[in-house]
């Protein structure tokens, strides 16, 4: 029962979701709000559990006074203090939480993402190499779309922007639209596969050898 | 009886309507007819009329230069709704104006007045009435239909071949191979494997795909009783995610081993989310690192620090963009389907394989339907590519 | 030599990340100020916002988080201003949970320099859990994932927001985003409910984007701080991604350099193991 349930479940708002796409009627578009509605308000519970799980986890760090739970009390008390002053002084601009957000979230995560460009530049430098005929195609075209994407492009000369629009409108494209029929298909078959109960493991059920 | 109604009433503003037609103004559209759009739920009404004669005049006052619609409910005033210019909107020779947020089951009566140039109104109209319909069959998704329906019909085929016992063949994936590598290399160096499940929602196929694959590499992991570390970006995938781990601890006769601590989660916020697993990287060393599921500009982050660490890595996704920097930092890259793949492949289940020949034979007829595209399109025959536009 | 340039291939990653950084904080110091040209796909954006009639309404999902602001804030401010400047009804959202931060910011800063009042010229509604779910639901009904603002106001006391419904009443929706949502736009409120939707998307993302530029999906695709440039040129308030392309065109050219040294390098030891071979 555990398993027939879900899996019920799962066929009978799988098929039923299906058909009410070919149905316009009111009453089937009533339905399909209702169930939008729903989805939001499990999405959010779901947030709920995320936080009680990262919180258990480093509570259970700490107490077990495991390697590196100084690091975990960093982010226990970091989840407090944030939960705290948005729950108390609001998350209009200019209370502490979005301070809080300002000066430390945003200067942190952005420093991240700047992590790329140094990584892109190492990487580039020691894999980037024309070992054969089809490395060194990949060479030029990578040459060209970084000039065209920067002003300097454009300064050598003005076509460089234009053949680079040229690789990214054609062969980029070509490429790209195989990989996303495949996807599509994929994600039907996935989808069927689910509804139909082929595929289990997001229940938990692993079968096979 | 009221279709009667609306016919004697139709003519009888015809009547009057070209009644008042003068010759200083535009004349106005000859015929109108209001309808259904049809495929909706009742809130739209279709009004088709054809062209004014003086369309073509060659007198700036008379010259017709946009159309005028006029509407109003039984018992209202009318007021306008729209203008629609010459030439717009035409449908075989004649103008379309679908006109929506109506209530359904209420009769609205129009006007289409003709508009010169010199912004002079004709006297007389084209007037007519409708009442919106609820449809049950949206009839512009049929196309849809059809496609869902050879799809699923091909899907069963194989399903029940597959089940009937026709050995079905699938190509070896060499960073699936792989997994087994990388989980003994853990086990001999007594190291954990770090298992990510992409940035993705659960409702994207390709973290479907990552949590199947977990379930397998969790229960290899097991089994040799290695450590598993699964820090997640998404607080549902992470639900799943800990029913899928603790059933393969089971299946693996492991149950004791698992804890909820296995599966934990970090933070729905991109590069926090890359901080804490480069974190993980650092300090823990795991000596293999899966990739799996649906990736974005961190991707390369993620990888370039597993490789300085000096992890096996195997990555799979169908992020195309994000390949490249998988490919050149990871030692095994699944690319698109082949995660997809992944499933049926490691399950060696039949029913599954079954459902990859039928995505082979989809891809076949769509690859068919490209190519006589291509030609009717070049020949500039559309009707072939409209049958494939869906709404 | 030949182990000279073996050193130099296997050198220590850190000298390459010294060498970016002095190329990113040279040019902001000291700028060149290299000329912008605009490309057709930021144009069709600018064009498509450009052409609408006052009082049309524009939703604007500023769907990125605080990691991305470097190179989203600049096309969201030129895009939220040139809106303004074009007295458009603007409605802002984000589809990130980690967003309402950074797209409250913008939308305020904007609103402000162009002189707009909030609940008139334009409304925030902030973040709800669930993209396609709240794409979807804006489709039937803005009031179904947003019964109130990001403020807690109903959306009917909110007097922009009297008179509209969904989709049909939206002219275009902006994307704003270094994640696949724009995806989402595409394939929930365009192909489904037919608005027509531009994005703006980090240009380590774009090349993701392109297949739907082509097939008409999406009418305008602003790629990375050279588009958000070119969009400031256009709007004419040139800002921090105007500051920025002489930086970026400095690391692209460098990055070409790296690889071309790599590649010379490369091949004068392999050249040489050969021999030493043979």
């Amino acid at each position: 029962m555990k398993r027939e349930l879900p899996l019920f479940i799962c066929a009978l708002m799988g098929i039923t979701m299906i058909i009410q796409y070919f149905i316009p009627h009111p009453y089937s578009i009533k339905f399909y709000q209702t169930v939008i509605g729903w989805f939001i308000i499990i999405m959010t519970f779901a947030f709920v559990l995320g936080i009680m799980s990262i919180a258990r986890v480093h509570w259970n760090k700490v107490s077990r006074k495991q390697k590196d739970w100084f690091y975990s009390l960093v982010a226990l008390i970091s989840l407090s203090v944030t939960l705290f002053v948005g729950f108390a002084f609001g998350i209009e601009r200019g209370k502490p939480f979005m301070l809080i957000f300002e000066y430390i979230q945003v200067p942190m995560e952005s420093t991240m993402f700047s992590l790329l460009a140094f990584y892109i530049a190492s990487a580039a430098f020691r894999t980037f190499r024309a070992r054969t005929f089809e490395a060194t195609l990949l060479l030029i075209a990578a040459v060209i779309v970084m000039l065209g994407r920067v002003p300097i492009g454009y300064m050598i000369s003005s076509k460089i922007p234009a053949i680079s629009g040229w690789i990214l409108d054609i062969p980029n494209l070509a490429a790209k639209r195989g990989i996303m029929i495949g996807v599509g298909l994929g994600s039907i078959s996935m989808g069927l596969k689910i509804i139909l109960g082929v595929e289990r493991s997001w229940l938990g059920t692993i079968g096979g050898e | 009886m009221r279709l009667i109604w609306s016919l004697v009433f139709i003519l009888m503003v015809l009547t009057v309507g070209s009644a008042l037609c003068t010759d200083e103004t535009p004349s106005p559209p000859a015929t109108i007819v209001v309808s259904d759009k049809g495929s909706d739920d009742g809130s739209k009404l279709r009004v088709e009329w054809s062209p004014s004669p003086d369309e073509k005049s060659t007198n700036p006052v008379l010259r017709v230069e946009r159309y005028r619609i006029m509407r109003r409910e039984i018992g209202g005033q009318f007021e306008e709704v729209e203008e629609v210019f010459v030439g717009e909107g035409m449908e075989k020779g004649k103008y379309v104006y679908i006109d929506s947020n109506l209530q359904l089951g209420k009769r609205y009566i129009y006007r289409v007045y003709s508009v010169s140039e010199k912004d002079v109104v004709s006297k007389g109209y084209a007037g007519g009435s409708g009442v919106p319909v609820a449809n049950l069959f949206n009839v512009e998704r049929l196309n849809v239909l059809i496609f869902i329906v050879a799809f699923a019909g091909l899907f069963i085929y194989f399903y029940r071949r597959a089940k009937g016992g026709v050995e079905l063949y699938v190509r070896p994936i060499a960073g699936l191979s792989a997994v087994d590598e990388a989980i003994g290399r853990a086990t001999e160096m007594g190291k954990p494997i770090l298992y990510i499940s992409g940035l993705s929602t659960v409702d994207d196929i390709s973290t479907i795909a990552a949590i199947t694959i977990l379930g397998r590499v969790a229960r290899r992991v097991a089994e040799h009783e290695t450590k598993l570390i699964v820090p997640n970006y998404d607080p549902v995938v992470m639900l799943v995610e800990q029913e899928v781990v603790k059933q393969a601890y089971l299946e693996a006769g492991h149950p004791d081993a698992y804890s909820d601590d296995i599966v934990f989660y970090i933070t729905t916020r991109q590069f926090s989310y890359v901080a804490a697993v480069d974190g993980i990287m650092v300090r823990e060393k795991p000596a293999a690192n899966f990739f799996m599921g649906y990736y974005f500009a961190e991707s390369l982050i993620l990888a370039e620090t597993g490789a300085a660490t000096g992890a096996i890595q195997i990555a799979g996704t169908d992020a195309v963009t994000q390949l490249p920097f998988f490919i050149t930092a990871c030692d095994y890259t699944l690319i698109g389907e082949e995660l997809y793949a992944a499933s049926a492949y490691l399950s060696k289940d039949p029913l599954q394989l079954g459902t990859l020949k039928a995505q082979d034979y989809m891809k076949l007829a769509i690859a068919v339907i490209m190519g006589i595209g291509i030609i009717t399109a070049t020949f500039g025959l559309n009707w072939f590519q409209r049958l494939f536009v869906a709404r | 030599m030949k182990n000279l340039l073996d050193k130099f291939l296997k050198m220590d990653r850190r000298y390459i990340f010294f060498l970016v950084a002095l190329g990113v904080i040279i040019p902001l110091i000291v700028p060149i100020g290299l000329p912008v040209d605009i490309t057709k796909p930021v144009k069709d954006v600018y064009d498509a916002i450009d052409s609408l009639p006052e009082g049309s309404y524009v939703i604007i999902s500023l769907d990125y988080d605080p990691a991305t602001i470097p190179e989203l804030d600049p096309m969201a401010y030129a895009i939220l201003r040139h809106c303004f400047r074009k007295n458009l009804k603007v409605i802002t959202m984000t589809l990130l949970p980690a967003g309402p931060g950074v797209a409250e910011m913008a939308t305020k800063t904007c609103a402000k320099l162009e002189n707009k009042k909030y609940g008139e010229d334009y409304v925030f509604l902030g973040y709800k859990v669930g993209v396609s779910a709240v794409i979807l639901g804006i489709g039937e009904d803005i009031r179904i994932p947003f019964p109130q603002d990001y403020y807690g106001t109903s959306i009917d006391d909110l007097p922009m927001m009297k008179g509209y419904k969904n989709y049909d009443d939206t002219e275009i929706v902006i994307t704003i985003s270094g994640t696949n949502v724009p995806a989402s736009w595409v394939a929930y409120a365009h192909q489904r409910y037919h608005v027509n939707v531009a994005s703006g998307v980090t240009a380590v993302m774009a090349a993701d984007f392109y297949p739907y530029l082509q097939t008409g999906q999406m009418v305008g695709l602003i790629g990375g701080l050279k588009g958000a440039a070119e969009y400031e040129k256009l709007v004419g308030v040139p800002g921090k991604a105007f500051v920025g392309m002489d930086a970026q065109s400095i690391i692209h050219s460098l990055i070409i350099i790296l690889i071309i040294i790599g590649n010379i390098a490369y091949f004068i030891v392999r050249k040489s193991k050969k021999e030493g071979v043979g």
